[in-house]
């Protein structure tokens, strides 16, 4: 096991991070439910602790190596060779960080909202978070796959308990979506242990070569798993409905981090696993995104609602996110990668955002809206850096996610670069008229005199708005991360020799 | 001796203060933070000009690595030469004054400390445009004063037009940075880096160089060339993007005289001039530069003839007088035309700030038919709007004459093949330029006044903090042209030779005759413009509304600014909405998508639903079909 080194650290770092908030959902199963405020306070502690603790990923990360990190292995199920096997590299420590994050607010952001059955709430919030970070640190394939299917009970959840009016249909919708994906995956998985006599060990599995056609069936088996979850076009309309539905956590954790498991299972498994069949499938995956990118701003342009407006929004700065990975060159990946975690805090924000709103007036017609801006001044700013973020305006973090994924787009295909940034402008129309019609013009009767957000709401956005200017002004904090995991991975990807088989073939000169 | 940092960040920190304490603490005295700020960012700058000056010192320095991803590597960094000198004094200066007089013209808004908040984060994001050493960081400050525009646009935001603008214009100079931002991706592609410096010394070894675009092979110079462009267009609001700059007016007069007269707006003049070395390597893309340039003054020269607003025509007047930059600059004349840009700078401003003087003494009145003898009410704004008049109209001895006259004569004797044609219609755009700035005149303090009783008696010359920068502006209306006296009267055109060294000059082919002709020219088209106003406004007041009249189809055409809005909306806006609605979600999520969504479990229902139908339950039926089926297999054995 060359592949991974262990490290510094005196303690088993990921998997406190991932039994800790578990071990905390358990706490809360013993407290009595009309003690309201201290499940409430449980579980924000139990969060602040998790982050508190996953910061020395970012402080003792070493961003020299590509191995894996603060890992851990012991023997699960010796008989079928399954290991408890953590860690994590340059591409998935900040989506550990970004997990913890994330947590702190959803629990913070739902502190008044959230009334009914509160205590499986925070419960649900906290079973989701250590799945996540599960599914990140994982390093066995069946590991990996129970996080990955852990994390959809609790949503399933969250969506069809606390969610909206039409929440029932949502919840379906989103769990079946993902578990047909899910499944197909799950044959690759199992078909993968048999080629490669007998491990589920995603590294040495990473390490080994596979014969070109069965490269290019397990490509499409673990691309319904991923793409659904990304979501790419044309899998995405499970997204709306379950942005649109799930309570303002619900959404947050959706967008900030559940949909970026598909961007990352397609830098963790497919790229490595399948370097010809992935290489070989970029005509097709760029075509996708460029689509999504596109249909999913065009989109925005008529929505009446406004998280289903951010929910489309993400389809289309998703796409963005699948470009650049599937660039396959270095600005690409670290453009996608960071952007990743861009629209984590972005989107994520802004679904904080439209929650405060949406407590106050209980409404999320755009119509309803209108000169918010002078009831409210301090959301109405923070509002507008969400919005420049978004449209990626240079000095917050979205403008370097997006210049390096057109770059490395460009690169890989001009087409695809220039009609990347088409969908910029269109971004700017969609985000700039929602500013306009929910905070300008003159005031609308149902939130005149709103009271400007508190001082727990700002301490729930004030993490964000950091994070967008400081990876805006300073991105090599974070780009420094990837380098040597990112420069890693495309070698092997661009080391194998192109295969010419007649599909590629057919589909390359369709493309072109 | 790294005091110019001081420049930019000065502003900057006041746009910090001011964002966090001012609405709570600062408020009616926000403006001492940014007025202190700006004034110590022209005093460094005043420092740094005199040392380039004497000393012919160039600053080129990274302050810290902004982005680096694989090759891609990026500073913020900081480049002063003779060209950014340039454009630091004419920022801080304007930026300066503008800011005292709106002390004045902003007293008692409620959102006073927003507005200098903004005016300094302008002034920050010009700096840092001006002052980059690469083409990532000027893209940072393009896009910064496109922001900072659509928030003083859009400053009086419960106004529905005031937020629509505001939207237009950012949404507008998208469509160029989108142009703009391709040509930095090209360039990296290309040089490797995106540093001015070596972008610029390795531009000659590309000279010869075609690249497949898209499918087509072109020129590649040409290409980067016309990217850059893109974002000039846009910026600079030539055609066809010029659309959003008379909306801009909305927003408040200083942010009109500052950003959409005297600085952002010359931006795009600005980034042409800077990559002089590339625009030079491509015959083509001068022509594209210099037509849209000559065209674009034509064009809005000809709509500001009729339209009634004070601003708008100003504002038109300065979409024309930037096509005069562009036609500059696209005949390889880049140093008069960033002469024409600082002379502008001034008596444009002015213009735009005694407009928004004689608003303050109309309470808000924007229309000129409703004016009129205001003379004799505000003195030093008659003047000084006198003066910048006769400077933009090009009256010899003010600064727009200079400026003017050195791009109609480099034009007319250069090598561009459309010099003679853009020189005629520079000369043409002249006569219409003293035209309509005096019909502006006359239509305001000359005659009788034409409002209500209740305006006259409001009527009053403006306080001290706004006739103040109006006087020293004035100055730099006549003035500020005289450090470019042509050799031909005996000047030494040092302006000219100041930036030959980032800039070079076209020499010029001609004789002296035909230099005195082609001055001769445009001298007697701003005396004709000047004296037909006063005969249409002055004399005999029924000429314009019989013309008006007789022409009816060429006035409305003008009046309604050729239609071009109209026609985006007609072929872009709505469009796009209608695909939005109609087919993205009427037919493809919900009818393609969706169907098979929710197609998919309905169908398995049905499915189960007629399997359902064989679990009756009575033994007798089983029993049948076991015997059937027990049939078929000896059927089938037997039959093998």
């Amino acid at each position: 096991m060359e592949q991974a080194i262990m490290n510094n650290l005196s303690f088993p770092i990921l998997s406190t991070l991932i039994f800790l908030p578990v071990a905390g959902a358990a706490l809360l199963l013993l407290i009595n439910r009309s003690n309201e405020n201290l499940i409430k306070w449980l579980s924000l502690i139990v969060s602040i602790a998790a982050f508190i603790i996953s910061i020395p990923l970012f402080t003792e990360f070493k961003k020299s190596t590509h191995l894996m990190q603060f890992t851990e292995r012991h023997a699960w199920i010796p008989s079928l060779n399954i290991n408890y096997h953590l860690g994590i590299d340059g591409i998935s420590v900040l989506f550990v960080l970004l997990s913890t994050l994330v947590t702190i607010l959803c629990v913070l952001i739902s502190w008044n909202s959230i009334k009914a059955k509160a205590k499986e709430f925070y419960i649900s919030i906290l079973i989701m978070e250590g799945a996540m970070i599960g599914v990140f640190c994982a390093l066995d394939f069946m590991l990996f796959y129970l996080f990955w299917e852990a994390m959809l009970i609790p949503m399933y959840l969250l969506i069809g308990v606390w969610g909206g009016p039409n929440r029932i249909y949502a919840a379906v919708k989103f769990f079946l979506f993902t578990l047909v994906g899910s499944v197909l995956m799950l044959v690759g998985i199992i078909v993968l242990y048999y080629q490669a006599g007998g491990t589920f060990d995603i590294l040495e599995l990473s390490a080994k070569t596979y014969p070109y056609k069965l490269q290019l069936w397990l490509f499409w088996a673990f691309f319904a798993a991923f793409a659904v979850k990304v979501p790419m076009f044309p899998v995405h309309t499970w997204l709306p409905d379950a942005h649109t539905e799930a309570p303002t956590a619900g959404s947050v954790i959706l967008a900030a981090v559940l949909i970026k498991m598909g961007a990352y299972g397609f830098i963790r498994f497919s790229l490595p696993l399948f370097p010809e069949a992935s290489k070989a499938m970029t005509p097709v995956m760029l075509a996708l995104s460029v689509i999504a990118i596109i249909y999913g701003a065009v989109i925005c342009l008529a929505q009446t609602d406004l998280k289903r407006l951010i929910a489309y929004s993400s389809v289309s700065h998703m796409g963005f996110v699948t470009l650049g990975i599937f660039a396959l060159n270095l600005q690409g990946m670290e453009g996608g990668i960071l952007q990743m975690i861009n629209h984590g805090i972005v989107t994520g924000a802004l679904f904080l955002s439209v929650g405060m709103i949406y407590d106050r007036t209980h409404t999320r017609q755009i119509a309803d809206y209108g000169g918010v801006a002078s009831a409210m001044p301090v959301y109405a700013s923070s509002f507008m850096i969400l919005t420049l973020a978004s449209i990626g305006l240079p000095a917050t973090n979205g403008f370097i996610g997006e210049f390096l994924i057109i770059l490395g787009g460009f690169k890989a295909s001009q087409w695809a670069g220039v009609l990347a940034a088409t969908g910029i402008i269109i971004g700017a129309g969609y985000m700039l008229w929602l500013y306009q019609r929910v905070f300008f013009m003159e005031t609308n009767q149902k939130v005149a005199g709103l009271a400007d957000i508190n001082l727990r709401e700002i301490i729930t956005l004030l993490p964000m708005i950091i994070l967008i200017f400081w990876i805006g002004v300073y991105p090599n904090a974070f780009l420094g991360f990837m380098h040597e995991s990112v420069k890693h991975l495309l070698e092997r990807v661009n080391s194998g020799s192109m295969p010419e088989a007649g599909v590629t073939k057919n589909i390359l000169e369709i493309i072109k | 001796m790294n005091n110019y940092l001081l420049i930019p960040f000065l502003p900057l920190a006041a746009f910090v203060v001011n964002i966090l304490f001012g609405r709570k603490y600062l408020r009616e005295n926000s403006h001492w933070v940014s007025i202190l700020a700006v004034a110590g960012s022209w005093l460094v700058t005043v420092m740094i000009l005199i040392n380039i000056i004497t000393e012919k010192k160039v600053i080129n320095e990274d302050l810290y690595s902004w982005i680096v991803s694989g090759e891609f590597k990026v500073s913020v960094g900081f480049l002063i030469d003779q060209l950014t000198a340039v454009m630091l004094v004419v920022v801080t200066t304007c930026s300066t004054l503008i800011h005292i007089y709106s002390v004045g013209y902003m007293h008692g808004d409620k959102g006073y400390y927003r507005f200098f908040a903004y005016l300094s984060l302008f002034t920050f994001c010009m700096l840092m445009l001006v002052m980059a050493n690469n083409f990532l960081q000027l893209y940072f400050g393009w896009e910064g004063v496109g922001l900072c525009s659509y928030f003083l646009i859009g400053y009086y935001f419960d106004k529905k037009s005031a937020s629509d603008a505001g939207k237009k214009a950012f949404i507008v100079n998208r469509f160029g940075d989108f142009g703009f931002g391709l040509g930095i991706i090209m360039i990296f592609l290309t040089f490797g880096t995106v540093y001015y410096e070596p972008v610029f010394s390795q531009a000659k070894g590309f000279a010869e160089q075609t690249i497949n675009f898209l499918g087509y092979d072109v020129h590649l110079m040409t290409l980067i060339a016309l990217l850059l462009f893109c974002g000039s267009i846009g910026k600079s609001a030539q055609m066809p993007l010029h659309v959003w700059l008379p909306d801009a007016m909305e927003g408040p007069t200083p942010v009109s005289a500052l950003i959409h007269a005297a600085t952002m707006v010359t931006a795009g003049v600005f980034l042409v001039a800077r990559c002089s070395p590339i625009f030079s390597l491509s015959e083509t893309a001068l022509i594209v530069v210099t037509l849209t340039g000559a065209i674009t003054s034509l064009f809005a020269a000809t709509i500001g003839l009729v339209q009634n607003d004070i601003k708008r025509i100003i504002a038109y007047s300065t979409i024309s007088q930037l096509g005069y930059m562009f036609l500059a600059a696209g005949v390889g004349a880049y140093s008069a035309g960033i002469f024409h840009l600082y002379t502008h700078a001034f008596f444009k401003a002015l213009l735009f700030l005694c407009a928004g003087s004689v608003m303050h003494a109309m309470a808000g009145e924007l229309d000129l038919q409703k004016m009129g003898g205001l003379k004799k009410y505000m003195p030093v704004t008659y003047w000084t709007m006198l003066i910048a008049s006769l400077s933009i109209a090009g009256v010899p001895g003010f600064a727009g004459f200079f400026s003017k006259d050195e791009i109609l004569w480099l034009a007319y004797s250069g090598s561009s093949p459309a010099g003679k044609f853009v020189w005629a219609i520079g000369t043409l755009v002249a006569f219409l330029t003293a035209f309509y700035s005096f019909r502006l005149i006359f239509l305001t303090f000359h005659g009788k006044f034409r409002g209500t009783h209740e305006q006259e008696h409001h009527l009053h010359e403006s306080p001290k903090a706004m006739t103040i920068p109006l006087v020293i502006l004035c100055f730099g209306a006549v003035a500020s042209g005289w450090v470019g006296i042509p050799h031909l009267l005996g000047g030494g055109a040092h302006f000219m030779e100041f930036l030959k060294p980032v800039l070079g000059h076209p020499e010029a082919q001609g004789t002296h005759a035909k230099e005195w002709m082609v001055m001769g020219f445009s001298v007697i088209a701003g005396f004709s413009g000047i004296g037909l106003a006063a005969l249409f406004y002055l004399v005999k007041t029924d000429i314009p509304v019989m013309l008006a009249q007789k022409f009816k189809a060429t006035h409305k055409i003008l009046w309604n600014k050729y239609y071009v809005d109209e026609l985006y909306s007609f072929i872009i806006v709505r469009p796009a909405i209608w695909t939005a609605k109609n087919i993205l979600i009427g037919i493809t999520d919900a009818k393609i998508i969706e169907a098979v969504v929710n197609g998919v479990p309905k169908g398995i229902g049905e499915l189960s639903r007629l399997m359902r139908k064989a679990q009756t339950g009575l033994l007798q039926h089983y029993a049948a079909i076991m015997a059937f089926g027990l049939l078929i297999i000896v059927a089938v054995m037997l039959l093998r």
